[in-house]
């Protein structure tokens, strides 16, 4: 069996639009020496290192080994994975499985990506099938806004709803202080924002950021030796659905509603809704903050918009949803799924400052990407 | 070390490596993945969880693995996806059994690399202010590398030759390998000059290919198959060098020391020289194959070429080296490590038909990362 493993230290950049002053190799840098003191380690302390971001953004290949100096992987174990927009959450769950496996006890894993030097709907829209889909699925905003024009058909949401979740995320923002986009908004400003592709409009979406995160996972013993209060994992879970975007279910999230049940059940988490005490989850658009809340089994298909209009995951709600201001004020793709699993280990360590949430046990931390894919960790402040 | 479970390769599957193969990559990775069910008795069912190798670069597709998700039966599966070699991709799959977390893994790779312009590709791996802007791809800088092997022991273009020579040699004996060649020193001497001191004949050739392992955590490989058909990962060790090439000595192998050194401590192995009776090394070029062969302590540094020479790392040599023909007679770039560990999974089991080497018991496989192996991966597979 393998080892239990905790994350013992975080580190981030301040995500911005442009971040002129650094490259690539230095946003790395930056976040690995923040998670580094974070942790009170050294490079020295590190056994292995998983990186992680999207080729055709910054277009280098082999960003494993480009990124070295700012990863502090010289003459150190070192490989990539990527898999689209979940590559946060596939790095975290890299980091845990690699300090898990016993093969190493202290591992550095690190998301990135700078987007001001990419065109990332130009790259996005090479995700699908260059024969099939690839005209008609370009870019993310598209599919996104067809599902929550079917949710919204089924079950009666509106474009309220997802407003509501718009200005609850940008104004959680204003207490990071890394947040890329911090502005206080009303529902009324997200209603009457540009529209992009209805019913998703400017202030709904996210932005494309700079920036990069940085986790250090450890082993069970190295952990409780290093860390006076590890976020321990309890799980990692990955639901990946058909290849082709016309072969998916568009009315509901079945990769979330299956990773999310299957996580919960090793976990041990029967009412989600109750247990939970904090969740940073992936979500690229507010229309997602409305729908997926029935993915997640918070309440049965088409709930979400009541509990949503009764203020359930505000700060100070029944179950706060992304105190950082989530993915619709920061998204450096490759780090944004990473930057949920960050978000709420900070949350377990008590190290959120003014976004922190009184006494957290157990976070909920999501991924999403690819074609309609999900990820999703379960933290907790207990061993599992 | 402490108590870790045992890993077994319990099946294998390949396509044949070719160059402008019918079929998209997706087609590929599906036949690869059907054989390797096949190969270990088992069906999708039996799979818990999927590991893919790709490259957005090289597939012309950002987030690559998307596409061969179906072909690799990973719908309603968990599924990750590391970027790289083959060898790599088998290093994370053995990473998540011994985590506990999961029990029989696909690992599929795939390459296409007859769709893609192989210089754009890998010049895309040097930094962009600077070595990019100087045209380096994968083959300038080898040929750099061969130069600075060349100047650092005293070494002939003739030697490296050899093993070109001898690699293709090895390829008439695999049904599966893309160039199988009967040649001779001059005939790579003679082949046209692509960077120098590099021939045609001394580069690997772009080839399209899929291959699939199966791995099982020894319960299961147990429950699952026979076990003739299981062949244990008994050690692995991975290491990066410095980035820039003029931050190393490109004839210095230190990252590859340090992988193989972990890997033999993992498996147990004091003695390689004596203890390995077969290697597939990263041999995208003829000269690396000598060069890694040093990192890898099979012979003292400098001292590659000569053993060579000597026939030790010949087809019923001391030490067989690439006995399916290697990377010289077909080189799918992500499937290229793992290739070598299917090869040596075949010879373990004592299926490698027209080519079986008697009483082979312990297997290396090294594969690369990088441009002039950066980044070095190890294993060392046992019966």
């Amino acid at each position: 069996m393998g080892k239990r493993v905790g994350i013992i230290g975080v580190g981030q950049t301040h995500h911005a639009a442009k971040r002129l002053d650094a490259s690539g190799v230095e946003l790395i840098a930056e976040a690995v020496t923040r998670a580094l003191d974070d942790a009170e380690l050294t490079i020295k302390d590190i056994d292995a290192v998983v990186i992680g971001n999207m080729d055709h953004f910054e277009n280098i290949n082999y960003v494993d080994m480009w990124a070295i100096d700012g990863l502090g992987a010289f003459m150190k174990p070192v490989f990539k994975v990527t898999t689209g927009g979940t590559t946060g959450t596939t790095v975290g769950a890299c980091g845990y499985y690699q300090a898990a496996s016993g093969l190493f006890d202290v591992v550095l894993a690190v998301g990135w990506e700078k987007n001001s030097e990419s065109d990332t709907q130009a790259a996005i829209a090479t995700c699908a099938s260059p024969i099939l889909e690839r005209d008609a699925f370009a870019g993310a905003i598209g599919p996104l806004a067809t599902e929550y024009s079917m949710y919204m058909k089924a079950f009666g949401a509106t474009e309220e709803d997802s407003a509501i979740v718009a200005a609850r995320d940008r104004n959680n923002a204003l207490n990071n202080p890394y947040a890329h986009s911090r502005q206080a908004v009303t529902v009324e400003d997200v209603m009457n924002s540009p529209m992009l592709s209805y019913p998703i409009k400017f202030l709904d979406m996210c932005p494309r950021s700079d920036g990069s995160c940085a986790v250090i996972f450890a082993s069970e013993e190295k952990a409780k030796k290093l860390c006076p209060k590890p976020a321990w994992v309890h799980t990692s879970v990955v639901r990946h659905d058909y290849t082709h975007f016309g072969d998916l279910e568009w009315t509901f999230m079945p990769t979330l509603e299956r990773a999310s049940a299957r996580a919960y059940k090793l976990a041990g988490i029967t009412d989600p809704l109750n247990e939970f005490d904090v969740a940073e989850l992936y979500l690229p658009a507010s229309t997602c903050g409305v729908k997926w809340m029935d993915s997640l089994w918070f309440c049965d298909h088409g709930g979400a918009p009541e509990l949503i209009r009764k203020g359930t995951f505000n700060m100070d709600g029944q179950l706060p949803i992304n105190p950082s201001g989530g993915v619709i004020s920061t998204n450096p793709i490759g780090a944004t799924a990473l930057i949920r699993i960050a978000e709420g280990a900070w949350q377990i360590m008590g190290k959120s400052g003014a976004r922190q949430i009184e006494n957290v046990r157990k976070a909920l931390c999501t991924g999403f990407g690819g074609c309609s894919w999900s990820d999703v960790m379960i933290l907790g402040a207990d061993l599992p | 070390m402490i108590y870790m479970e045992r890993v077994a390769i319990i099946g294998v599957g390949q396509t044949k490596y070719e160059h402008g193969k019918q079929g998209n990559f997706a087609e590929l990775v599906f036949e690869a993945t059907s054989k390797a069910l096949q190969d270990a008795g088992i069906t999708r069912d039996d799979i818990d969880n999927v590991v893919t190798v790709s490259s957005d670069f090289w597939d012309g597709r950002t987030i690559s693995s998307m596409a061969v998700s179906d072909a690799s039966g990973a719908f309603d599966r968990d599924i990750t996806t590391v970027e790289g070699d083959g060898t790599f991709g088998a290093l994370y799959g053995m990473m998540r059994i011994l985590s506990g977390s999961f029990g029989v893994t696909i690992v599929a790779s795939h390459h296409k690399g007859s769709e893609s312009n192989m210089n754009i590709i890998t010049n895309t791996a040097f930094d962009p202010l600077v070595e990019r802007k100087l045209g380096l791809d994968a083959v300038s800088s080898a040929a750099m590398q061969a130069r600075r092997y060349m100047s650092k022991y005293g070494l002939s273009e003739e030697q490296f030759a050899l093993v070109s020579v001898k690699n293709h040699g090895n390829a008439m004996r695999n049904p599966l390998a893309f160039l199988p060649m009967e040649i001779t020193v001059e005939d790579v001497m003679n082949s046209r000059k692509v960077a120098d001191p590099l021939k045609v004949l001394d580069c690997s050739p772009v080839t399209d290919g899929a291959c699939t392992l199966i791995l099982a955590a020894e319960r299961q490989a147990k429950k699952l198959t026979r076990p003739a058909k299981c062949v244990w990962m008994k050690g692995v060790g991975h290491c990066s060098d410095a980035y820039r090439l003029g931050d190393r000595d490109l004839a210095d192998t230190r990252a590859l020391k340090d992988a193989a050194k972990r890997a033999y401590a993992m498996a147990g192995i004091d003695d390689p020289r004596r203890q390995i009776d077969v290697a597939e090394v990263y041999d995208a070029f003829s000269y690396m194959e000598p060069l890694w062969l040093e990192g890898l302590g099979i012979c003292d540094d400098g001292k590659g070429c000569e053993y060579t020479e000597r026939g030790y790392f010949e087809f019923g040599g001391k030490l067989p080296v690439n006995v399916s023909g290697g990377r010289l007679s077909s080189n799918p770039v992500q499937v290229a490590g793992l290739a070598g560990m299917a090869e040596c999974v075949l010879q373990l089991r004592g299926e490698a038909e027209e080519r079986q080497l008697d009483g082979a018991k312990v297997a290396l496989v090294h594969g690369i990362n990088g441009m002039c192996g950066q980044s070095h991966c190890v294993w060392i597979l046992g019966k």
